[in-house]
Parts: C-alpha cells; sequence; structure tokens
C-alpha cells in the first residue's frame, strides 16, 4: 500500500490547494465531527486504536499522549506541530508541507478539538521558507472558508493556526526546547517532568505531535482506527513515510506500509547506484545506530524489526551507502554535527560530543592511537543516559553502532594510518 | 510544586518605539507579535531579528539587536541570547548572495565536498568568507532536509538540488 495517508494528494495537479484538496474529500472529516456530534472522546479512542506512534522518531503512541491533557481544566491549552525536521537523512516533512498541507491544517484542528485547545503553532524550521509558505497559505485559505476562526460551522469551537519559524538549531526538534524557541529563547530543553500535557507552551497544558502523526489524523478519523493500524503490522500501525537517501538511484520519500521489507523500498528507490553492493544503512536518521546492509536486506521497516538489529526506526530516514564509503569519514562527519549542535547545556553533552568529534577525526586523519577505540567507548558510555534531553544519546548511538558493526576499519585507519576502503 | 514561566520584561519601557525602525520594519514586526499571546511579545524576538537583519543586508549589529530588544519590552541579553544561539543569524557582515551548501552525511556520499571544491576554487574564498566585491558568502550548513535532492545549496528563500559543478556554475553566474 502506498501513498494513502499523508501523501495521497500527490496524484493531484495542485495538491496544496484548498480546492483540490476538498475535491477529494479534505474538511469533511471535521465537519462531520460537528455535524454528528462526534465527542473528543470519541476522536482520542480512534486514534488509540489507530496504533498510531509519533513519527517524529520517539515512537510515543499519539492517543496515548492526548489523554494526558485534561481537556475540561480551565485555561489556555496548545496544540504544536513539530515541523523542525532536521535530523540528517529526514526530508519528508517538508514534502507533507509542500504538496499536502490542508491535511496538516485539518489534523491540527480535530487535534485542537480533542483536547480542547483553541489555538495551534506550527513550527517549522527556519530554512523551509517555501514550504512554511505553502503551509501559511493553506491556513489563510482554510481561515477564509471557516475552517479556522470563531465558532468554526456553529460549534461553538474555536481555534486558530500561526506559523513560528526556526532559526537553525537541530535540538529545537526537541519538544521542549522547540515550546522554549516559541516562547523567544534559546533552545534549550527544559527537565522533565512536568511533561508539555501539564507544563508547555507558556506554561500550559500543550501537546506536541510531529507533523506527519498530524497529518494522519484526517485519515484516521475518516476510515477508523482500525483500517490505519491495518495498514500495518503488529505494534506499527499504518503507513510510514520513509525518507530515502544516499547511493541509491532514485532518492526521495515514500509512503508505505509499516513492515515493508527493506529491499522492497530498496527497490521503489531504484536500487544502487551503479549496482554496488550495499554496506551500510542508517535506518532511521543519523542519531540510530548503522546497520550492515547484508543483515537490512533481510529487516522490515518498522519498529520491531529495525529494533530487533539492535538500531531505531526513528523519523523513518534512511540511509544508504555503497561499498566506496570509508566508515571512519561517514562518523566523523556525523560526530561532528552533534558537537555543533549540542546546545551545552550538559557538560556530558557539550564536553563529550567535542572529545567524539576529535577522537573521531585524528583517526580518519591518520592521528588516531592505540588506546581511542577504548577511549570512544568510554566517552560514549558517560553521555547516553546523563543529559536532559535525548542529544547526547543521539550522539552516543552513532558511534557505538560504527564501533559494533565496523570496528576493523577504525582499527585499520589507527594501524596503517590509511583508509581501508579502497586500499 | 510550583512552575513558573515569564517573559522577561525590562523594568523601564522604552517609549518613541516609532523612533526606533521604518514604519515597513515596524508593521512587519506588529505583524509578528500579534501571533503570540499579549503578554508574550517575546515570542517575537526571533522573527523580529530575521526581519530587523533582512533589512540590514542580512546580518544584525548590537545596535539593531539592543533595538529589537527595546521594541519587544526585553533586556538586550535576552536578545544577544537568542541571536548568538540560532545559526541563522549573523553577527558579521555578509555577502549579497548567502550560499548555504550542506556537508553532512547524505550530501557527502554524493559528492559535496566536490561542490565545496569548486565553489572554493570558483570563487576564490573557504568556506565562512566572502568575496572581496561582497557578492557571495560561503557558509556550510548541517542537514537542510533535502537529501532525496543530494548534494544541495540554500541561497536565499530556495533550495537548490542534485548539484553539479556545471548546475552550480550557472546557478552563481546567473545571480546579479
Amino acid at each position: 500500500m502506498a501513498n494513502e495517508v499523508c501523501l495521497r494528494t500527490l496524484g493531484l495537479d495542485r495538491p496544496w490547494d484548498i480546492d483540490q484538496y476538498r475535491s477529494i474529500g479534505g474538511y469533511e472529516m471535521l465537519k462531520k465531527i460537528f455535524s454528528e456530534g462526534i465527542t473528543p472522546e470519541q476522536i482520542i479512542e480512534e486514534v488509540k486504536t489507530s496504533s498510531l506512534r509519533g513519527r517524529g522518531g520517539a515512537g510515543f503512541p499519539t492517543g496515548l499522549k492526548w489523554s494526558f491533557i485534561s481537556r475540561n481544566a480551565p485555561g489556555q491549552k496548545f496544540v504544536v506541530c513539530n515541523s523542525d525536521e532536521g535530523e540528517p537523512g529526514t526530508f519528508k516533512d517538508r514534502d507533507i508541507l509542500r504538496y499536502n498541507p490542508h491535511q496538516l491544517v485539518e489534523g491540527m484542528i480535530i487535534a485542537g478539538f480533542a483536547i480542547g485547545a483553541t489555538r495551534g503553532y506550527n513550527y517549522i524550521r527556519g530554512e523551509f521558507i517555501e514550504p512554511a509558505q505553502r503551509f501559511q497559505d493553506a491556513i489563510d485559505q482554510a481561515r477564509e472558508a471557516g475552517f479556522l476562526g470563531e465558532n468554526i460551522f456553529g460549534s461553538g469551537f474555536d481555534f486558530d493556526l500561526n506559523v513560528h519559524l526556526g532559526g537553525g538549531a537541530y535540538v529545537c526538534g526537541e519538544e521542549t526546547a522547540l515550546l522554549e524557541s516559541i516562547e523567544g529563547k534559546k533552545g534549550q530543553p527544559r527537565y522533565k517532568p512536568p511533561f508539555p500535557a501539564h507544563f508547555g507552551l507558556y506554561g500550559c497544558p500543550t501537546i506536541i505531535n510531529n507533523t506527519e502523526s498530524l497529518a494522519s489524523i484526517p485519515m484516521i478519523m475518516e476510515k477508523g482506527g482500525q483500517w490505519f493500524k491495518d495498514l500495518g503490522v503488529e505494534n506499527s500501525g499504518g503507513t510510514k513515510l520513509f525518507s530515502i537517501s544516499g547511493n541509491i538511484n532514485n532518492p526521495g520519500v515514500f509512503e508505505i506500509s509499516m513492515g515493508t521489507p527493506f529491499f522492497e523500498l530498496l527497490e521503489m528507490a531504484g536500487g544502487m547506484k551503479d549496482g554496488r553492493p550495499i554496506k551500510a544503512v542508517i535506518p532511521g536518521g543519523s542519531s540510530s545506530p548503522v546497520i550492515p546492509g547484508e543483515q537490512m536486506m533481510d529487516l522490515t521497516m518498522d519498529y520491531d524489526s529495525i529494533q530487533g538489529a539492535g538500531s531505531m526506526l526513528g523519523s523513518g530516514a534512511v540511509i544508504v551507502m555503497d561499498d566506496t564509503n570509508c566508515m571512519v569519514k561517514v562518523l566523523e562527519r556525523m560526530s561532528y554535527f552533534y558537537y555543533e549542535e549540542s546546545c551545552g547545556q550538559c557538560t556530558p553533552c557539550r564536553e563529550g560530543t567535542g572529545w567524539l568529534y576529535r577522537v573521531v577525526s585524528r583517526i580518519e586523519n591518520g592521528q588516531g592511537r592505540p588506546e581511542d577505540l577504548a577511549l570512544l567507548d568510554d566517552v560514549t558510555e558517560k553521555i547516553a543516559g546523563r543529559t536532559i534531553c535525548a542529544l547526547g544519546d543521539a550522539a552516543a548511538m552513532p558511534v557505538q553502532g560504527m564501533l559494533k558493526h565496523f570496528r576493523d576499519e577504525f582499527e585499520y585507519h589507527i594501524e596503517h594510518k590509511r583508509c581501508k576502503v579502497g586500499s | 510544586m510550583g512552575f513558573k514561566n515569564a517573559p522577561m520584561s525590562t523594568v523601564k519601557p522604552v517609549e518613541n518605539k516609532e523612533s526606533l525602525f521604518s514604519a515597513e520594519v515596524r508593521a512587519e514586526i506588529d505583524k509578528a507579535i500579534a501571533q503570540y499571546p499579549e503578554e508574550w511579545k517575546q515570542s517575537a524576538a526571533m522573527p523580529a531579528l530575521t526581519i530587523v537583519q533582512d533589512d540590514n543586508c542580512g546580518y544584525l549589529t548590537e545596535e539593531l539587536m539592543d533595538k529589537v530588544a527595546a521594541y519587544l519590552d526585553m533586556p538586550p541579553i535576552a536578545v544577544y541570547e537568542v541571536a548568538t544561539f540560532y545559526s541563522m543569524y549573523e553577527l558579521k557582515p555578509v555577502g549579497k548572495h548567502k550560499v548555504c551548501v550542506c556537508t553532512n552525511v547524505s550530501c557527502m556520499i554524493n559528492g559535496s565536498d566536490r561542490i565545496v571544491d569548486h565553489m572554493e576554487n570558483k570563487l576564490g574564498i573557504k568556506l565562512g568568507e566572502t568575496t572581496e566585491d561582497g557578492k557571495y558568502t560561503l557558509k556550510e550548513v548541517e542537514c537542510l532536509g533535502a537529501c532525496g535532492g543530494a548534494p544541495m545549496f540554500q541561497i536565499g528563500n530556495k533550495y537548490y538540488e542534485n548539484l553539479t559543478p556545471e548546475l552550480v556554475d550557472s546557478i552563481l553566474d546567473g545571480l546579479e
């Protein structure tokens, strides 16, 4: 099953236009919720039934997240969409913003109704200027058509939506850093608890969901949670957007059923460039530990399968590498990323990411020492689990994965002061 | 246990805010302020810095940051924190065209090194530098979320994907 949920508009010629979205039944679900008196509790139940898990990377059950909000508690509540797509390898939310922005708008309104929020923000990474404009145009069209604003379709429900652009900080994809950023501060993650459901944006109860999660909601409501769940496999319901890139012929975003074999996804992506052998795959964004290519060919694309291989499905960002790639060089680049993006708040991450980068870099550049691999093991252990947010873990895991599967390449670099690839 | 969350506000709000920016810039900032709760003008710090930066040839000065602080009733330090934390704010002059080239993994394994080398040779500058005529700045950036079109760069609002040295030439030569 392909392109059934978030990318179902791809066949239209102007899929971002409200008339075209409505021509395939867009916003009908929202109207139905009001005309048939579907209750917030029923919506949350349906989302729970769908088994939708957070598509940003953590995989937390969306319906459960929503149920943490006390809908009837007094005061403002917020729906926040996380379009701060920054995990290296991930480029799926950009396509939702560009090619199906209305479904995201509709999903956010339904989410607002479900938790009793009247305001929403979509935090879009600052570089996505054109996709953000598409989303803003969708908001304007939806407001014009009466889907946003006060007393939507005489329901007594008010909801309005704004865009907040990021400023180029990976850490703002972490939900509480994102909230800090909307509040006009440095994007440094907060301690949890309290979780955003109790103390979120401006101190008010807030749900934060990934773009893909929220864009899935209208279809889940229209066709039923069970329908969505059945698209996938046990413990991984629905379809998922996979961003596949690297040494392949036809990189891109593919929406396919959870549980699809990896080799099928690779085929859709045109197979390996120049027919070269597959060496390694990063299955879920650069934070997920690498998996050797041969092993990957036997896996399916769902939470349990990838986790069983010692990695994570994460954001569904698949980076495929052929045998011309040096794993030391790849890890050097990834480690630089975490060093560059650490917000500096927690010592293990601020200092540790620098250590990881410098040590991997000296190995790559022929200055490695025999004790360096033990040093890397040690540093990763001292970062993982010792920081406020998951960026520390995200920096440690790729190092651990590379040393687990490609240790010989690192040893070769240290011993021979040159690269094993091509030698 | 109670948690508190309040904007940082100045003790003495500045008067005559009209004198801080041009009418156009003020109108844009006011539009941003209106998107947030009334007591959270501070939320407009990021959009305001972007607006002011765009209005000042793509970079911020301390004076401009102070003005943003004054306009939003924030202490200047709170604005400096924001401006120095996010990589899209420039604190030094930049060229007319800022070329933000991604060198992260997907771009790297698709030859971003070759693209960077080509641009450095063509323009006679290194990453992080600006040409003498002030026309181009080369900036290395982290993943821009377009790995399907690797290697890629961004100039202004626009993404350019599937770059080759020839394509880079035609893009850069085509800029005024």
